[in-house]
C-alpha cells in the first residue's frame, strides 16, 4: 500500500479540496447561510419545524456535493443532474423515478414526494385535521377577505412576467404571496421545479416573519378609530354544519378548478376526519404522527435542492424580493377590504382581521390579535381573524388552482 | 409570456378567486340559514314538550357527587362546555402566571 498515494487520493476526494473552486465557494456561501437559518429558526423560533430541517438539508446538500463537469460527486446526498434528466423530454429518464432509485442519494429519494406532491397533499391532510372552520362558517363574509389577501399573488406574477421570468415560473412566484408554504411547493413542482429552493425558503421565511412585516402595513392602512372596534360574538356553529361544510367545499372548489383536487381534497378530508366525530384514531394520527413525519422529509429535501452552483444567483435575489412584495400586496389586499367591509358594516367589522386573510394559519389571526388588543385592551379579534384565515387556505389553493390550469 | 397577456391573466386569475369564494360565501349563508331554521324549530318543539310533560312528571332529586380531594370546590358553567371551560382556565392561569391549582374559579358565563 503506497501511503502517500492513498493520503493524495484522500485529499483530493475530500469536500475540502471541493472548497477550491468556484462551485466550490458557493457551496461554502451556502453553508454559511444554512448557519443562518440554523440560528434563525433554533435561536429566534421562525417557523423551526420546518426552517430547523431545510437548513440541514441544506448544510447536508453542500457538504456532500461538489460539481465537477456537471456532475455530481459520487457520494452526494442530492445529484441535480438527476432531476434534469428527469425533466428533460428528450432524455431516456424523462419521468423515470426508477432512474432516481437506482442512481440517487438518500435526498434524491426523499425529494421523490416533494416532485410527486405527496408530501404538500399529506401537510394539508394534517392542516384540515387542525383546523377549526367554525369562525368561517360563522361568518361566511370572511371568504371575501381571503379573496382580497391573494392580491399579492397576482401583482407579483405579473411584476415577475415584466422581469423576464417565464409564465410557469412568474406563477411559482407569485404563489408565495398566498403566505402557504405547502401550496408554493405544490405549484413550483409542477411549473418550475429549478426553482424550488428559493421559492420554498423565501415562503417559509415570509411566514415566519408576519409578526415583523404585517403590523407596518396594519398601523398605515388603517386608523386608531377602526383599530379600537370591539366586534360581536359569533353564532354557534351546529355539528352537523361543520360535518357538512368539507364535503360541499370539496365537491364545489374541486369541480370549480380539478386542480385543485390533492390539496383541496386532502384539505378537507383531513377536516372531515376531526369533525365527523367517529374517526377520531385517524385525526389524531394525521394531526401528529403523520404531519411530523411529512414535516422531517419536506423540510430536509426542500433544503437538498439549494445545492450552491444552482440557488446562488440573480434569480434568486429576484425571487426573494418578488416573495416580499406578494407577501405585502396580499396583507395591503386583505386590509383594504377589511376597510370597505367596516364601511358597508357601518363601523361593526375591524378591518384589522383582513390582513389574516393571507393563510399562515394562525400565525397571521393572532397578529390581528395582538395589533388589535394594541389599540383597545378589550378586543378580543382571535377568533373573527380565523375566518378569513382559513378562508386564505381555501383562497391560495384556489389561486394556485387557477395558474395550474392556466400553465400548465 | 408578454406583459398585456401577463396583465389580463392576473386580472383575471384575481377574478376567479373571487367568484369561487363568492360563491362558496353563498353556498355557506343558504346553509347556516337552513340550520338556523331548523335548530329554532327544534327549539320551539322543545318549548312546547316540557308543558306538557311538566303535570306528569314528579321532580328528580339531583345527587351531588362528591367533591374530589383536593378540588377546592365546584365551578358554575353558564353556556360553556367543559372543554373550553379547561381552556379558559388554564389561560388565566398561565397570563397571572399562578399554577391552577392555587386559584379558585367560581363561575364561567358567555356573554353574548
Amino acid at each position: 500500500m503506497d501511503i502517500l498515494e492513498t493520503l493524495k487520493t484522500l485529499a483530493s476526494e475530500s469536500g475540502f479540496a471541493g472548497f477550491f473552486s468556484i462551485d466550490g465557494l458557493k457551496n461554502l456561501v451556502m453553508i454559511l447561510i444554512s448557519f443562518f437559518l440554523l440560528y434563525l429558526g433554533i435561536k429566534r423560533k421562525f417557523e423551526p419545524l420546518l426552517l430547523v430541517g431545510i437548513a440541514f438539508g441544506c448544510l447536508l446538500v453542500n457538504v456532500s456535493n461538489f460539481f465537477s463537469g456537471g456532475e455530481s460527486s459520487a457520494e452526494a446526498l442530492y445529484h441535480p443532474e438527476l432531476w434534469d434528466a428527469f425533466l428533460d423530454h428528450d432524455s431516456e429518464f424523462y419521468h423515470s423515478y426508477g432512474h432516481i432509485m437506482a442512481n440517487g442519494g438518500l435526498l434524491d429519494i426523499l425529494y421523490i414526494g416533494v416532485k410527486s406532491g405527496l408530501y404538500p397533499s399529506l401537510i394539508f391532510l394534517g392542516v384540515g385535521a387542525m383546523t377549526d372552520f367554525a369562525p368561517l362558517l360563522a361568518n361566511p363574509k370572511s371568504l371575501l377577505l381571503g379573496a382580497a389577501a391573494q392580491m399579492g399573488v397576482f401583482l407579483a406574477f405579473f411584476g415577475a412576467v415584466c422581469l423576464g421570468f417565464t409564465g410557469e415560473e412568474a406563477a411559482s412566484i407569485g404563489i408565495i404571496g398566498g403566505a402557504d408554504g405547502p401550496t408554493a411547493i405544490f405549484l413550483t413542482t409542477r411549473l418550475a421545479p429549478h426553482l424550488l429552493g428559493p421559492i420554498a425558503i423565501a415562503a417559509y421565511s415570509y411566514m415566519a416573519l408576519i409578526p415583523m412585516i404585517q403590523p407596518f402595513f396594519m398601523n398605515l392602512l388603517t386608523t386608531e378609530k377602526e383599530r379600537k372596534v370591539v366586534m360581536t360574538q359569533n353564532r354557534k356553529v351546529s355539528k352537523t354544519e361543520k360535518i357538512i361544510f368539507p364535503i360541499v367545499v370539496a365537491v364545489f372548489v374541486i369541480l370549480l378548478l380539478p386542480s385543485t383536487a390533492p390539496l383541496i381534497g386532502c384539505l378537507m378530508l383531513g377536516n372531515l376526519w376531526k369533525e365527523c366525530g367517529v374517526t377520531e384514531r385517524l385525526s389524531d394520527t394525521v394531526q401528529n404522527a403523520l404531519m411530523n413525519i411529512v414535516t422531517v422529509f419536506l423540510g430536509i429535501s426542500v433544503g437538498a435542492t439549494t445545492v450552491g452552483s444552482r440557488f446562488l444567483n440573480l434569480q434568486t435575489v429576484g425571487i426573494i424580493v418578488l416573495g416580499l412584495t406578494a407577501f405585502c400586496f396580499s396583507t395591503i389586499g386583505g386590509l383594504l377590504v377589511g376597510k370597505l367591509m367596516y364601511k358597508l358594516s357601518g363601523g361593526k367589522i375591524n378591518p384589522l382581521i383582513g390582513s389574516a386573510g393571507v393563510s399562515a394559519v394562525p400565525m397571521a389571526a393572532r397578529v390581528s390579535q395582538i395589533e388589535g388588543q394594541k389599540a383597545n385592551p378589550k378586543n378580543f379579534l382571535l377568533m373573527h381573524a380565523m375566518g378569513p384565515n382559513v378562508a386564505g387556505v381555501i383562497g391560495s389553493a384556489i389561486a394556485a388552482g387557477f395558474l395550474l390550469a392556466v400553465f400548465k | 409570456m408578454n406583459i398585456g397577456d401577463a396583465a389580463i391573466t392576473a386580472v383575471f386569475g384575481y377574478a376567479v378567486v373571487f367568484v369561487g369564494l363568492l360563491i362558496l360565501m353563498a353556498v355557506i349563508y343558504c346553509m347556516g340559514a337552513f340550520f338556523k331554521s331548523r335548530e329554532a324549530k327544534f327549539a320551539d318543539e322543545k318549548d312546547d314538550t316540557p308543558a306538557q310533560t311538566e303535570v306528569k312528571t314528579e321532580p328528580v332529586q339531583k345527587t351531588e357527587k362528591p367533591v374530589a380531594k383536593g378540588s377546592a370546590g365546584r365551578i358554575k358553567l353558564y353556556d360553556v362546555p367543559d372543554k373550553e371551560a379547561a381552556m379558559i382556565m388554564a389561560i388565566v392561569a398561565d397570563t397571572m402566571k399562578k399554577p391552577i391549582n392555587e386559584l379558585h374559579f367560581i363561575s364561567i358565563k358567555e356573554v353574548k
